[in-house]
This record gives structure tokens, sequence and C-alpha cells, in this order.
């Protein structure tokens, strides 16, 4: 069985972020690390245990976006991928999610995957929407959150254990479906040593929107501008011995920010 | 712009709207209605209808078959994007839950429209929405506009002003008929989970988090002590849940759950970017933590210094005989 993994590149959490200077729409990259995003680690794990377990197949590692993008489809080769596709085009660079998942979308049809595995969100936008708007342009089944999930012997159907508040629904859905991968799933493996060697030899295909076949659109959603955070007004400590300071905490609870 | 504001109905799959839905009725009805409520559901009661009536609905487009149930994107979406694009909404809005986060992607993509996910902020600007949209751990606000409508957005729980029940306020009912394509997934089994008889993370006004500092996996009872009295969830940080001390459906933070609730009390917490990316934007934040230079205390409107194992029981007794003199 043939699996695509869909990974997005995203500053680390504890980089610094600042608004550019000079467009007050983007982030200043200068001095960002780089990292997968790490749900979509969870969905490379996933992928390659499904392949060990079965013995057999391909898992394919996709991502869009510019050149600094290679060094996270290497880092998914060095984690056990077999290959990569790198969606690198400059007429994509304000894409929305939609118009990623439609890139995406053009890439998983080119190549024929029984299963398409992505992470629930990137933690750099936080849009969670590519997942279920690739299933739609594809007209596959998806199912979001997975905490598990089993694919059959025949490679027919996958059943899949998706986190809803208050439990876990499980679904049986026929294959090819979209899954999105929740923490919890699995523990993602580091690259070896030899991983990290074996990766520098296998593929990564670069592609053009044009050689998926894409009209150039505008995207549906678009950032008007960026905003750093307002601090928060300065706290207060309390001091003084532990039972007066609860008493205090509780009465500026009530009296001063009425939370309680 | 014509065109209504469309709020899509989180129920509890019993045939009640949640009572985050009186959130987006009234950032609906702010944002210069109508606000009419739109509930996919096998089963609506009729509580359920008068609840949104009065919570401010001007109407309720109710698609109620039990092919909805339970939710599958591939049925939902359809049927709910064949009625959009005969009525034309203005806008289609939900509460964020695991669910409507994925529906309303999928009927974008449907739709070609773009969709604004967990916003905190939502404003007009002439005849064009603004959404507003933490980014990047939240430590970066994001202000996004949609090319054409409709506009779809998920609005994060317990930011938007809730609409005043207002009873004897009622709503029209109409049942449009819509085409419901064979559903292709197939539930097997629901796995409830042990009710903590405490509130759901996402939607408490209160919630408790308990970090490394607890010591131990047995030390949160002190914690579901101080939820049961004053009605608060308790969640727990990333190094709490990987160290295997709670099942990570608990989790606070970037790859956790986000929350915003009134109030948020954490004990041994250090406040570490991404456990602030999920809980930045509550209201009240109190911060009770042994280390003085902890982070969370950069951002806490309240801290106490100390072992949270003396301060938790004190502070328990106190609340309880607070409300048991109110």
């Amino acid at each position: 069985m043939k699996i695509v993994v869909c990974v997005k590149q995203v500053p680390d959490t504890a980089t610094q972020v600042k608004i550019s200077g000079a467009d007050p729409k983007a982030i200043d990259t200068a001095g960002i690390t780089w990292i997968i995003s790490p749900y979509d680690e969870y969905a490379v794990e996933e992928a390659l245990r499904i392949k060990e377990k079965r013995g057999q197949g391909e898992v394919v590692a996709v991502s869009l976006g510019p050149d600094r993008v290679k060094e996270a489809l290497r880092s998914s080769l060095a984690m056990g991928c077999d290959r990569a596709v790198h969606v690198n085009d400059p007429a994509l660079a304000g894409a929305d999610t939609l118009l990623t998942a439609k890139a995406l979308a053009a890439v998983i049809k080119q190549e024929a995957p029984g299963l398409v595995l992505c992470g629930r969100q990137a933690i750099d936008d936080d849009m969670g929407a590519v997942t279920a708007q690739l299933a739609e342009l594809l007209g596959w089944p998806c199912a979001a959150w997975i905490m598990e999930e089993a694919v059959d012997a025949e490679a027919k159907s996958v059943r899949v254990g998706r986190q809803v508040e208050g439990g876990l629904e499980v679904f049986d859905l026929p294959l090819p479906a979209v899954l999105s991968a929740q923490k919890g799933l699995n523990e993602p493996r580091y690259p070896t040593l030899k991983g990290i060697m074996g990766a520098k030899k296998k593929e990564i295909r670069d592609v053009k929107a044009s050689d998926l076949g894409l009209a150039a659109e505008p995207p549906q959603l678009s950032i008007t501008m960026l905003e750093a955070l307002p601090p928060r007004p300065p706290g207060r400590i309390i001091q003084g011995e532990i039972k007066d300071a609860v008493k205090e905490l509780v009465r500026a609870l009530r009296e001063d920010a009425k939370a309680i | 712009m014509a065109g209504a504001l469309w709020c899509v109905v989180e129920d509890d799959r019993k045939g009640a709207p949640k009572k985050v839905m009186a959130e987006v009725l009234g950032e609906a009805a702010r944002l210069g209605g109508p606000a009419e409520a739109v509930w996919l559901t096998d089963t609506a009661s009729d509580a359920g209808l008068a609840q949104l009536g009065a919570w401010g609905a001007t109407k309720v487009w109710l698609l109620e078959n039990a092919a909805l149930a339970p939710y599958r994107a591939e049925v939902w979406t359809p049927a709910l994007a064949e009625l959009a694009q005969k009525e034309s909404p203005k806008a289609i809005l939900a509460p964020v839950t695991s669910r409507q986060r994925e529906f309303m992607a999928r009927l974008a993509a449907r739709l070609g429209v773009g969709l604004a996910a967990d916003s905190v902020g939502l404003a007009m600007d002439g005849d064009r929405l603004i959404a507003t949209r933490p980014v990047y751990a939240g430590k970066i606000l994001s202000k996004v506009t949609w090319a054409k409508p409709p506009w779809l957005a998920t609005l994060r729980p317990n930011v938007f002003r809730p609409a005043e029940a207002q009873a004897g306020r009622t709503a029209p009912v109409e049942r449009p008929a819509v085409t419901l394509p064979p559903a292709t997934m197939k539930l097997v089994e629901r796995r409830e989970e042990v009710s903590t008889g405490l509130p759901e993370l996402t939607e408490a006004e209160i919630v408790i988090s308990g970090g490394r500092g607890m010591k131990g996996p047995e030390n949160y009872v002190i914690l579901e002590e101080m939820g049961g009295v004053i009605g608060a969830a308790v969640g727990a940080s990333r190094a709490a849940v990987d160290a295997g001390w709670r099942p990570h459906r608990f989790q606070i933070g970037q790859t956790g759950r986000t929350i915003s609730p009134k109030l948020y009390l954490g004990f041994g917490v250090s406040g570490a970017i991404q456990h602030l990316a999920g809980m930045r934007t509550s209201k009240v934040i109190v911060a009770v933590n042994k280390d003085s230079e902890a982070p969370i205390f950069k951002i806490a409107d309240y801290g106490i210094v100390a072992d949270l194992f003396e301060v938790v029981p004190a502070l328990t007794a106190e609340f309880k005989k607070l409300l048991e003199k109110s």
C-alpha cells in the first residue's frame, strides 16, 4: 500500500517570532529554527508503522513551501519515508488552506495512494483545515484527531478511533481515505544515523503549480495584518503566610476580578 | 450586504444545543444579524428549538434526519452546502469543537470559500468581516478577511459574550429538503470517557491545571476536590501528560486543548510557551509555584510563591467557605 504523508515546516515553538518590519502581514524569518510540525511527525510515524506492519508498501512525504522546506522533507526521509515531493513555487507563497489543499490534492491524485495521513493542525497558524479540505477535493471520507488506527489485511478499509469531546468514536472507513493524527497516536521515532545518511540518497521531486495543472487563483482568505499580542496588565504576587495569602486571593478573585 | 449569519448548532447529541451556542448567536447578532441557527441532527427537542429562539435566533433551519448521526463530514457537508447555495447566507459560524473544526473546513472547500478557524474576535470593517486569530503559539494575532461570502469561521468558546436568554422569544422553524448522500463511514462503537463529574475542559468557566509540581498522578485528587467545590474542569500541562500522570485528553497547550476560561488556576505549572499557547486567552490567571522565577508569573494576574501542597487544601477550604456563604 502506498501512503502519502503531508508535512508542514513551522517555526519551533520556543523560537522568538517577530512581525516583519518590511511587511506587517508577515513574520521576520531571520534567525528562526524550523521544525516539522509536531502533529505531522505523528502522521509520519504512523505511516511508517503501517508499512512496517504490512511488510511492504511505500511512504511518500509531501510538503508545500519555499526551499527551506527541503530540510523538513529530508527529516521525514531520515525517519524512514521512501521519497518526497516538494511543491516549490513562489506563485503559491500566499496560499491559504484551500489553495494548499488544492496543490496537495493534485500531488495525491498523481500518486494515487491508498491512504493520506496529516497532522491535526500545523502549530504555526493553527488553522487545522487542510485534512478535511483534501478529503473534500478528493471526494474521500475523512476522520480527524485520530488516536488509533488499523488498516485491514486487504487494504480495503481502515478502523480509526477519533477523539471527540467526551470520548472516542470508532469508525470503519473505506480506503482511500484521509486521516489526521492527534497526539497520543504514537511516539515518533528519532532518525538514526543510518537513516540520516540514507536520506541524502532518497529522491525529493520538485514540482511547480503548472506541473500539477493548477491555474493561478487568489486565496479565499488573506491576512490583512499581524499584531503583537497586547501585554497583559502586570500581575500581583500575594505575599505573606499561606493562610493569609489564600484568604486575600479568594477575596481578590471575588471582589476585584469578579471571577468566582 | 444582504444575507443572514448562520450559526451551526453544536448539540449534546441528545437534542439540546450546547450553551456555547449563546456565544455564537450573540456574536452573530452583534455583527448585525439576522442570526439564524442551522441545526443538523437526528433528534431535535422542542426545548432545544425554544432555547435557540430564546438566545436570539430569528429562524432555525432544521435538518433533522437519522442519517445525520453520528456526525460524518461526508454527509453533513453536501447537505449544508446545498442549503447555503440556495439561501446565500453572508456568514456561517460555528463554535470550536473537534467535529465543527473538521466540518467547517470541509464545507469551506466545497463552497470554495475561506475559513477563519479558532477566531477570538470578529468585526465588520465597512462591508467586509475581519477575524482575529491567535497564531504562532498565541504570540501573535493575525487579522484575516475573506475574498467572498459566505464567510466561514469557527469561534473559540468562552471568548465571545453570550446572548442573554429571553424567555418567550421564539424562532420560526424551517425544515428544508436537502439531499443526503449515502455514508461510507460506519460507526463501530463509541467509547465514552468515565465522567469525572466535572465540566468539559474547553467549555468550563473555571479550569484548574496541575503541572510537574504535582509530583505524581495520585496527587490530582486534591485538584479534583477543588474542582468539585468551584465547578471547575481539571487539566494538566504537557510535562504531566508526558510523564503519564494524566491522559492526553486533559492536556492544555499547543499539542493539547486550547482553553479560554473566566478563571484559570495553575498549580506547579511552570508556564512553558507551549502551555501558554493553550491558555493565555484566559480572563483571570492565578499561578501557584514554589519557583518565583517560573515564567507563568509573567502572565498571571495573581500569584502565590509557595508549595502547592500547602496552598491547595487551604484554598479549597476558603472557596468552600465563600460559596457556602453566598
